[in-house]
């Protein structure tokens, strides 16, 4: 009785509201249920390994669908982002680790990785985001590329006059012999100090379910969806376009930044060719298949996803080649007219078979 | 000084001179019909003064400001709302959130505010949630807040542009065909909200429209365009009898 009282209450609350407290709780019940787990020693080491990556891709998804899904803009360079803030981030990180308090230092570092992606964010997208559709897709592709060849060969040494910079060798950063290279070419920053944890990526997944949720819901974000939805009539109500635009991409950076701080700190060593081209498609996969605009759909995506590929090692090497299949079929499944006329001739005949429970679901759709 | 004075308008697009030295005056109050056959320049000419086109020549002053050329952004700002001869909504969002994307730049909260749900959000969203209603009121929307706005039938739609277009508090709204695909019923209703509107409202309305009874049933001034030219200006009496206005619907039909 008391149980039916909560349900009807339930019903009643704002549908927004109600979107957002089940996504919270998903994430909240599945830290509970991995803490129990990993407490009475029945988590698989396989798993727990993926953990902070899992947290990392629900981040990556998450701001991604802020642009491909709410902006309606496809970036293909969100790995650029990523490896922005995990070089950054991870550079302090090294920097200050043993001087400042732990805590304060991470903290720091985290924020250093977003503020910097989202730097960058900024000034890509001033050119970017003039571009639509196929342009801004390629576009972007090429920005997260030469961001990863840059990485790929900067050398940045410290020594006691301070930094140098080369984008040849260690050689050519002309080091007192004090000196200590901290971004060594293909190499990469070595001998990190791991810092990220289960917790410092749930919290993370929780901040940007936070910002990117309230966002989306509020006068911004109805801004942004009036782009997707409309350009022109957006501009023709007064909507600023390219602040709009310009929010959604800062952001959405802003979070992939952070991602990589986090993924990078899970690690001792970090490598710019880790945030390549294949990982801005992968993070692409999880918001389609999650659903653009669906955040519920990008976080379950991006957990299953990671999870499987771990589990099921034998066909690991046919991951990508999976996923691109996956893609096409979820492009022809979800925008192909055909499959749309399909599936509605196949939600009737459901509803026919469950009249009562067909017509409730409608509503609810309303 | 008039609301809104149109000089020498013109515009090409390549070597076809789509509309061409278009005099328009419209005061404040004013229904103002806009007319003529298929490709006769109508539509162009609502794009040129809502900065969607850049005039090729003339120009265009609102309420003393010059807007020739200027944004569709700074247009809207200025008070120029329009519809769309293609209904152009957002699909993907909302009734009421269309019509609350009209208030965006009436009631504003920084992405801050959004993000952290401070109290001016929430004094502002319940403000434009109010207005909001009132507007969907006016056009019997409030029923349909919740629903999708792809989900409203086409006549429906129609009206709810005009609604986003009003929030955006203009002092001069452009209608291009409103009563497009509607049914006779549905015609003499949205002439009665057109004149409400232009009522309580206070503003100048300038529409396009095929439909003559309605035009003629409505408008105090109408301008005839054929070929990007203007051939015939006055009252509704006036412009049926003109020989050349006949001439050129006869031809164009
Ligand atoms: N962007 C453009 N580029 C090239 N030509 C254009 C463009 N826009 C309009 N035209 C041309 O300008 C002419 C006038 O078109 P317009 O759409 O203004 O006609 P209209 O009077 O609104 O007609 P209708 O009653 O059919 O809506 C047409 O010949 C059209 O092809
Ligand atoms: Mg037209």
């Amino acid at each position: 009785m008391k149980n039916m009282k909560v349900f009807a209450n339930w019903k009643k609350l704002d549908k927004n509201f109600r979107e957002k407290t089940v996504n919270y709780g998903i994430v909240l019940v599945a830290f509970l249920v991995i803490q129990i787990l990993s407490a009475t020693g029945n988590l698989k080491n396989s798993i727990s390994g993926q953990l902070v990556p899992i947290c990392t891709y629900v981040v990556m998804a998450i701001s991604l669908n802020l642009v491909v899904g709410f902006l309606g803009e496809l970036s293909l360079g969100h790995a650029g982002f990523m490896s922005l803030g995990a070089f950054s981030g991870t550079l302090f990180w090294v920097l200050n680790c043993e001087t400042l308090p732990r805590p304060v230092a991470l903290i720091a570092a985290f924020l250093i990785g977003g503020v910097v992606a989202g730097i960058f964010g900024f000034i890509i997208g001033i050119p970017v985001l003039r571009l639509r559709g196929d342009y801004l897709a390629i576009v972007t592709l090429a920005f997260g590329e030469i961001i990863k060849t840059v990485l790929n060969a900067l050398y940045l040494g410290l020594d006691s006059n301070g930094f140098h910079l080369s984008m040849k060798d260690t050689m050519s950063l002309g080091m007192e012999a004090d000196g200590k290279v901290l971004i060594n070419g293909a190499i990469g920053i070595t001998g990190i100090s791991k810092a990220s944890s289960f917790v410092i990526g749930i919290v993370l997944v929780l901040i940007t379910l936070f910002v990117v949720m309230n966002l989306v819901d509020s006068r911004a974000g109805r801004a942004i969806k009036s782009i997707r939805d409309n350009r022109i009539a957006a501009e023709s109500i007064g909507i600023p376009i390219t602040k709009y635009k310009m929010m959604a991409f800062i952001t959405s950076a802003v979070l992939a930044g952070m991602a990589g701080v986090l993924y990078a700190l899970n690690y001792s060593t970090l490598v710019a060719k880790k945030f390549d081209y294949n990982t801005s498609i992968l993070v692409l996969v999880f918001v389609v298949l999650g659903g653009m605009g669906n955040i519920r759909g990008s976080i379950i995506a991006a957990t299953v996803l990671t999870i499987l590929p771990e589990l099921l090692r034998s066909v690991a090497d046919y991951r990508m080649l999976v996923y691109a299949i996956l893609l096409i079929a979820m492009m022809i499944f979800t925008q192909s007219p055909k499959a749309i006329a399909w599936r509605a001739v196949m939600v009737e005949k459901i509803k026919a078979r469950r009249p009562g429970k067909g017509k409730m679901k409608q509503g609810e759709e309303g | 000084m008039a609301l809104l004075e149109v000089r020498n308008l013109g515009i090409a697009f390549g070597g076809l001179q789509a509309v061409s030295q278009l005099d328009m005056t419209i005061e404040t109050g004013h229904l103002y019909g806009l007319i003529g056959p298929n490709g006769a320049g109508k539509t162009t000419a609502f794009n040129m003064l809502t900065g969607m086109y850049t005039p090729t020549e003339g120009n265009i002053t609102l309420d003393g400001v010059d807007i020739t050329g200027k944004t569709p952004e700074f247009i809207s700002k200025h008070g120029v709302a329009r519809t769309f001869q293609n209904i152009r909504l957002f699909d993907g969002l909302s009734v009421l959130d269309n019509v609350k994307l009209g208030l965006h730049n009436q009631m504003k909260y920084s992405m801050w505010d959004g993000i952290f749900r401070t109290p001016k959000y929430r004094v502002k969203e319940a403000e434009m949630n109010h207005q909001a209603m009132k507007l969907l009121k006016i056009f019997d929307l409030d029923k349909e807040a919740n629903l999708l706005a792809s989900s409203l039938p086409y006549g429906k739609q129609r009206k709810l542009e005009i609604a986003r277009a009003l929030a955006t508090n203009p002092k001069l709204l452009l209608l291009d065909e409103p009563a497009a695909g509607m049914n006779p019923q549905e015609t003499d209703e949205l002439m009665k909200t057109v004149r409400f509107v232009r009522d309580e409202f206070g503003i100048a309305i300038l529409l396009i429209e095929h439909d003559m009874n309605f035009v003629m049933g409505i408008c105090e001034e109408i301008t005839v365009l054929d070929h990007g030219q203007c051939i015939a200006h006055g009252t509704g009496k006036e412009v049926r009898n003109n020989p050349k206005v006949v001439a050129a619907y006869l031809g164009g039909e």
